[in-house]
């Protein structure tokens, strides 16, 4: 497909006896919000380091906006921005100086930095604090300067490892809000997560777990994989009511989601009135029994956590 | 102390460096055996509050006490009687599983039997039974947390506070490690969580939401969907969400609007307020609507509503 922006073919990589990506093939295309979810160990930040052409890869191919990256990793690097989960901003300097030494680094003139960080800094509301030395600043806002920086040089694809970690609600807001305005734009996003909810706001995601793809596809489609219905008890107890009800007939799964246990059935039309009849009967106290759209964690407990426990640590 | 008695109290807590107050005249109770969600952005006052409670930092003016001892007149007497486990988890990477819990368990003189039982129970509640003498380095990520929690208890504290626990943990991992927050819940433990994962905070019984130094919100995360949000939420799903959220944000009725996965939630003014206005809107600027309807918040959308209007404070100091 000529409209893909990245394309992976292929692609493994082994720390020697650990493979830590095992023959990945994916594609996403330009503009999209790609979401590389999956618990630790499973293969994402090898995979992002490969793409951004900083890690060799041991077989495969990847082309990234055209360029071949295995063979000219170095040809890469003024198509792509890549930030890794901890981004190198200089504590000492200000937000400013932050973005002039990227800007040096891709070989922006003067001109070109100038216009592009007033309109990156207005776009995440920091132009108030271009004087700031950025160890001065909040986590939220190093994040969104580190952003900035990614952006200068106008990159059209940016990979992001885990953006989010430790960053409260509202700066992941924001954060997103970015992401979102720059797909807009035509910037294609590759970003990983080990937050499901993020997962929830991607165009498209791959679930990876030890180095393999298991799934890939949009949030929705994924979600309807999973077999029969979901019903979902709303309850300060419920913890108390997934013990209860876990194993019983017609359950093939639980599992809490916030303030509710979602239970996985064969036929919610059937089970519903059976979990209320017993839940009324033993006195349990709920607000609300009902069939619900599964939750991209319903989908990752249901598709890793079998393989997790299968395993020897 | 009696189930049900309070055993984190904080009146009228300030503290204050030089002219910035991180704290200001802050109120609440934690009950024993709750676990208790305490909420914020960065740099609300969260980290400063905690580092009182632990009686690492003397207050400006005030009262915190916990487990009934004043902290700031008996800060090594508290210390005995709390746990503390921070996102670093500070362990001896190059210590075993069983050197970091013996370890940690001397600094609070735990010795002979005691000491036995308590690393027997250490390695069973945080599943570590057959690793007692693996390097700790060579754990994953979620494993370490788990021993962490299990160093930060081995004293057997009647409250332990966990700052920010699951900050980079994977999904399952976060699963296992809140089934042992209420685990120790239920044995009486006193469970005083920082995080900044909504889906989390869901899980506790109580929450307190600090901004800017102060208490916003104190309630249980049913009350706080209930009641923080004064005008209905709205899910709109349409195209081009961009230009849609540019055009969303010219009606008066709308108060704020942001991006949520391929949808956009609004929060309206008022509650009750007709919502087919916003589809004629998107359709006469050419945007297909595809669904719009109103829906429940979820806890992030209570905890923007209560604290995410103003811009963010640039904190020197969490």
């Amino acid at each position: 497909m000529p409209n893909d922006a990245i394309q992976v073919r292929g692609l493994s990589k082994r720390f020697g006896d650990l493979v830590a990506v095992d023959d990945l093939n994916l594609e996403v295309s330009a503009g999209e919000i790609f979401g590389l979810v999956g618990p630790d160990g499973a293969g994402k930040t090898a995979v992002l380091r490969m793409m951004a052409g900083i890690m060799s890869a041991d077989a495969g191919a990847i082309t990234i906006a055209g360029c071949d990256v295995i063979r000219h990793p170095e040809a890469v690097k003024f198509q792509i921005s890549y930030m890794p989960q901890r981004f190198g901003l200089y504590e000492d300097l200000t937000v400013d100086e932050n973005i002039r030494f990227y800007a040096d680094v891709f070989r922006i003139n003067r001109q070109q930095r100038e216009q592009r960080s007033v309109e990156l800094l207005r776009s995440c509301e920091m132009e108030d604090f271009r004087q700031r030395l950025a160890g001065k600043l909040s986590g939220g806002m190093k994040q969104k300067l580190g952003l900035v920086c990614a952006l200068i040089h106008t990159p059209k694809v940016l990979l992001l490892d885990e953006p989010t970690n430790g960053v409260d609600p509202i700066s992941r807001r924001e954060f997103w809000a970015m992401l979102y305005a720059l797909a807009e734009q035509g910037v294609t996003i590759l970003s990983s997560t080990a937050y499901l909810d993020e997962a929830e706001r991607c165009n498209r995601v791959a679930l990876m777990d030890r180095g393999r793809l298991l799934l890939c596809d949009t949030p929705s489609r994924l979600k309807a994989l999973i077999p029969g219905a979901v019903v979902a008890i709303t309850s300060p107890q419920a913890r108390e009511i997934r013990d209860r009800l876990s194993g019983s007939e017609g359950v093939s799964g639980v599992v809490l989601v916030g303030d509710a246990v979602h239970l996985f059935v064969d036929d919610a039309p059937r089970r519903v009135p059976e979990f209320r009849g017993t839940l009324d009967q033993e006195g349990f106290s709920y607000v609300e029994i009902a069939q619900v759209q599964p939750t991209m964690e319903d989908l990752f407990v249901r598709t890793v956590a079998g393989r997790e426990l299968a395993a020897t640590p | 102390m009696s189930i049900g008695a309070n055993s984190v109290e904080v009146e009228d807590l300030v503290k204050r460096f030089g002219s910035f107050t991180a704290v200001n005249h802050v109120t609440f109770q934690a009950r024993t055996g709750e676990v208790f969600g305490f909420l914020g952005p960065n740099g609300s006052g969260k980290s400063t509050t905690i580092r009182i409670l632990c009686g690492l930092l003397q207050p400006t003016s005030g009262l915190a006490r916990v487990s009934g001892i004043d902290v700031a007149k008996n800060p090594e007497v508290v210390r005995k009687n709390i746990g503390y486990m921070s996102q670093k988890f500070s362990l001896y990477n190059d210590l075993t599983v069983v050197e970091n819990l013996r370890f940690f368990a001397g600094l609070y003189g735990v010795e002979g039997d005691r000491l036995k039982q308590r690393i027997a129970w250490a390695l069973r509640m945080a599943n570590l039974e057959g690793r007692e003498s693996s390097r700790t380095a060579t754990l994953p990520g979620g494993w370490k947390q788990r021993l962490a929690l299990g160093c930060a208890v081995m004293h057997q504290p009647s409250v332990v506070f966990l700052d920010e626990p699951t900050s980079g943990v994977d999904p399952l991992s976060r699963r296992q490690f809140w089934e042992l927050i209420h685990q120790m819940s239920g044995e009486g433990v006193t469970v005083f969580v920082t995080t900044h994962y909504m889906d989390e905070a869901e899980y506790c019984n109580r929450l307190a939401l600090m901004y800017r130094g102060k208490l916003v919100a104190f309630a249980t995360p049913s009350e706080l969907k209930r009641t923080s949000m004064k005008g209905d939420l709205i899910l709109l799903e349409c195209e081009s969400l961009g230009r849609a959220i540019q055009l969303i944000r010219e009606i008066d009725e709308v108060r704020e609007a942001a991006v949520f996965g391929n949808a956009l939630h609004l929060v309206m003014k008022e509650s009750s307020a007709p919502i087919a206005p916003l589809r004629v809107h998107l359709e006469a600027h050419g945007i297909h609507v595809t669904r719009l309807e109103k829906i429940r918040p979820s806890l992030e959308d209570a905890f923007v509503a209560l604290t995410g209007h103003a811009p963010e404070p640039a904190a020197e100091s969490a």
